[in-house]
């Protein structure tokens, strides 16, 4: 299959029309398995890539001050159902750049497919860095996702990411990321997953805000059926003055699934301020019932109430 | 044409007997309303004629188009044709309007269907169909959004429990112009209140005190009985020989 064959189905996959994201003012990256299969730069942004046995390096570089019109988008992902790919992901967001990043990484055919990502991003002061990232698995739930990441914001940096896992059966997911936010720096940290059958879901992300006033908010929603499993651990600890967070989580647990929640909150100034919540149980009753009394049967409306909350 | 008969509807609930006999009549196409002091077992008939959880358990029967609605879950309820609007409606987060509105509805045209259904109830479709239906709305602005629910799904029989409780004058009208919409498409409907107003928007009255039927008839009648009776009970729920007919 040629590369632009791939990038066709990558992005067919995903549910992206490929005239989309393939034109002139998009600039992106697309590598499947262990081979980068497209790219498209703009000025500003800058991509050097290695291609190893196991997956690739990828330095991507956001220029001082750069600005991009639209959403720069990355594909990661393999077509075959057995196989590694092993990303290693350095990012540099320069002084006041500001960038809207898209990710996409499927795996449509998986039945033993391990996807790793080591990233390490770096925001510089005033920059402002969104990280949107899309999983699409097939439904046989044969993969192994580990992304892990190191953040690091620098003064008045802002930081967003969004990590979304709801269509196709997880397989196993480990998320770990480490960030940490000097003064005035800002990090939202955001995770929708959707688990059933054997899945199992492991979360841990931690934010340490290390300056003055700096900011973060961890948000995790699971939704969970079968016999899957969830644990979350997410950690925010606050040693600088004025700094705020807050840790949320909330996880709907359907059948035979399991699920546990342990929100951690350290502050060690007297003028910061730390708060968290975790919620776990079954749909809402009241909801559940207004649904039913449209007529919708009971797995209908618990299917409308999970893709409400995970939306 | 009767499309609904309770009969000698009783229920207990933790150990109290809530409903105590009640027997009434809903013809099709016509409005009626359910009127009663706080406590007297208004909401409790709603909840039992739709079926919900904790108001299976009860003597008597409901007979819907004739056959018996006992057994049956609310949503079986549903798909023939009953429905009920809550007195404070459910919020979902992330659920957008447009998803909600036409949950129950069979089409396949929903966005269109959705944005009539609440122009009908007074919400500019472009305002709303995009919103979700969580907190960000106002109490008011969720029951119009619930009606419009209802409306996208065309019931035969339609529970308004407090139909007011929350709205403002202005989205009272949208919402009785509304009812009227229901009942000139067939719809029978019966509203749950304690509120002359929206008493005055049925066509025949069921006065309820202490779980039972105490009288029955035109809403002038029942209302003015209500207003210069119930209201200055010393006994509410406890009707002594002055309250009975």
């Amino acid at each position: 299959m040629s590369d632009a064959e791939l990038v066709q189905r990558l992005l067919e996959s995903v549910g992206i029309k490929p005239s989309h994201v393939l034109s002139d003012d998009v600039a992106r990256l697309e590598v499947h398995q262990n081979h980068v299969v497209g790219a498209h730069l703009l000025p500003g942004l800058e991509v050097d890539t290695t291609e190893r046995d196991d997956g690739i390096e990828a330095h991507l570089r956001l220029l001082p001050g750069a600005r991009f019109e639209r959403p720069i988008h990355l594909c990661f992902g393999m077509l075959p159902e057995k196989g590694l790919q092993h990303i290693v992901l350095e990012i540099d967001v320069e002084e006041d750049a500001s960038a809207q990043v898209l990710a996409h990484c499927t795996f449509p055919n998986a039945v033993e497919v391990k996807h790793r990502m080591d990233a390490r991003i770096r925001i510089a002061p005033g920059a402002n860095y969104s990280y949107y990232e899309r999983h699409v698995h097939g439904p046989g739930g044969g993969v192994e996702v580990i992304p892990h990441a190191t953040v690091e914001l620098g003064e008045g940096a802002r930081f967003k990411t969004e990590f979304d896992l709801i269509k196709g059966r997880v397989g196993e997911m480990d998320i770990a990321y480490d960030a940490v936010g000097q003064a005035h720096s800002v990090l939202e940290m955001l995770a929708r997953v959707s688990g059933s059958g054997t899945d199992k879901i492991r979360i841990h992300e931690k934010a340490r805000l290390a300056g003055e006033a700096a900011r973060a908010v961890l948000t995790t929603t699971i939704a969970l059926r079968d016999d899957a499993r969830a644990e979350v651990f997410n950690t925010i600890i606050a040693d600088a003055p004025r700094a705020r967070g807050h840790v949320d989580c909330k996880e709907i647990v359907q059948g035979r699934a399991v699920a546990k929640a342990v929100p951690i909150v350290e502050v060690n100034d007297p003028t910061a301020h730390v708060t968290h919540e975790a919620a776990i149980g079954s749909v809402d009753s009241k909801q559940l019932q207004t649904l039913l009394s449209r007529g919708l049967t009971e797995d209908e409306a618990v299917d409308l109430i999970i893709e409400g909350m995970l939306s | 044409m009767t499309l609904l008969e309770v009969r000698d509807l009783a229920i207990q609930l933790d150990d109290k007997q809530v409903l105590g006999g009640v027997s009434a009549d809903f013809k099709q196409g016509r409005v009626y309303a359910i009127v009663g002091p706080n406590g007297a077992g208004k909401s409790t008939l709603a909840n039992v004629i739709m079926g919900l959880p904790g108001y299976t358990n009860f003597q008597g029967d409901i007979l819907y188009r004739g056959e018996s609605l006992k057994g049956l879950a609310v949503d079986e309820r549903a798909r023939k044709g009953v429905t009920l609007a809550w007195q404070e409606p459910a919020r979902f987060e992330g659920l957008s309007v447009h998803k909600f509105v036409t949950a129950g509805a069979k089409t396949t045209n929903g966005r269109d269907l959705a944005a009539a259904a609440l122009r009908q109830v007074g919400l500019e479709p472009a305002r709303y169909l995009n919103r979700a239906v969580d907190k960000t709305l106002s109490g008011g602005e969720r029951k119009r959004i619930e009606l419009a629910s209802i409306l996208a799904i065309e019931p035969a029989l339609v529970l308004m429990d407090e139909p007011d409780s929350g709205i403002d004058v202005e989205a009272l009208d949208q919402m009785f112009e509304a009812i009227h919409r229901l009942k000139e498409k067939g719809s029978t409907v019966i509203l749950i209140t304690h509120s002359r107003t929206v008493l005055r928007q049925a066509e025949h009255a069921y006065l309820l005190c202490d779980g039972r039927v105490i009288d029955e008839g035109p809403v002038n009648r029942i209302g003015q009985y209500f207003e210069n009776r119930c209201a200055l009970c010393d006994h509410t729920n406890e009707p002594g020989p002055q309250e009975a007919l």
